[in-house]
């Protein structure tokens, strides 16, 4: 599915993208991400943060969509810099949005900790998904 | 990539070298669930010092290993978890649950030396 681009969207540089089909697509993606974060001047435990959070949206294009994206850029508000994720896929879709971002829902076999540990981890998160179409997340660091 | 275990008296230790796949997670888990049988062994060591990133899969596959070493009659020591990756961990609410942990390679060894193995105890 198209990504959506509203008009507060920050503007984005430098983007990469990754394509996911299988498990090692997943660490390719974090690898990335974390090369990307660091350029730009995250450290310590934002990366890991990073990383992490690029894994797990990954892992949910693999294990819902069989395959999808991973979009990592550059981006800023005013004058501060951050990283931009986006994890696109023409899987199924969710039907109840509001749901899947709750802590404790799965749908799969996961944890439920998916979508709410990624919104935990990173300081943006935004996602729109059209059942039978696929679905968009949209999360963002900034750098301190 | 395989991640190389190594044989110390009873204990085996699976020192992990690079990133891993959730294919290569898995096959760490039939090898030392396997081993644990092959050589007798009565505790391992999964030694997690190199990873920067512990998800989801990763976190409940090593729990995975641990039971099932477990139900094998041996103990499971995770050693090494980076204070990054903790701090991620809790963050996305992953928890190893009861398995054990310690600080580093020589932690985990001196846990596994004082945990009695599961059977007839030598009294005094």
């Amino acid at each position: 599915m198209a990504h959506e681009t509203w008009p507060n969207d920050p503007p984005t540089l430098g983007t990469s993208v990754v394509r996911i089909a299988d498990s090692t697509d997943i660490v390719t993606a974090r690898q990335r991400g974390r090369e990307l974060a660091g350029q730009i001047g995250f450290n310590g435990s934002d990366l890991t943060v990073i990383a992490t959070a690029i894994s797990e949206l990954a892992r949910n294009i693999v294990e819902y969509a069989k395959s999808g994206e991973i979009i990592l850029a550059l981006t800023h508000r005013g004058s501060r810099n951050g990283i931009q994720i986006v994890a696109r896929d023409q899987g199924p879709g969710i039907a109840d949005v509001a749901k899947a971002v709750q802590a404790g829902f799965s749908t799969g076999n996961g944890l439920g900790l998916g979508l709410p540990g990624v919104r935990r981890l990173m300081d943006d998160f935004e996602i729109a998904s059209v059942v039978g179409k696929g679905t968009s997340v949209t999360a963002r660091k900034w750098i301190p | 990539m395989r991640v190389p275990i190594l044989k110390q008296g009873g204990i085996l230790i699976a020192s992990i070298q690079s990133a891993l796949s959730d294919e290569d997670l898995l096959q760490l888990r039939d090898d030392l669930v396997q081993q644990v049988g092959k050589y007798r062994s009565r505790g391992a060591i999964v030694d997690v010092t190199v990873l920067d990133v512990m998800d989801s899969f990763a976190v409940r596959t090593l729990r995975a290993i641990a039971h099932m070493i477990r139900l094998r009659g041996a103990d499971t020591v995770i050693v090494g978890i980076q204070p990054e990756v903790a701090f991620a961990m809790v963050q996305l609410g992953l928890t190893l649950g009861d398995v054990a942990t310690a600080l580093d390679l020589e932690e985990g060894l001196a846990f596994l030396g004082r945990t009695p193995k599961t059977g007839p105890s030598h009294g005094p």
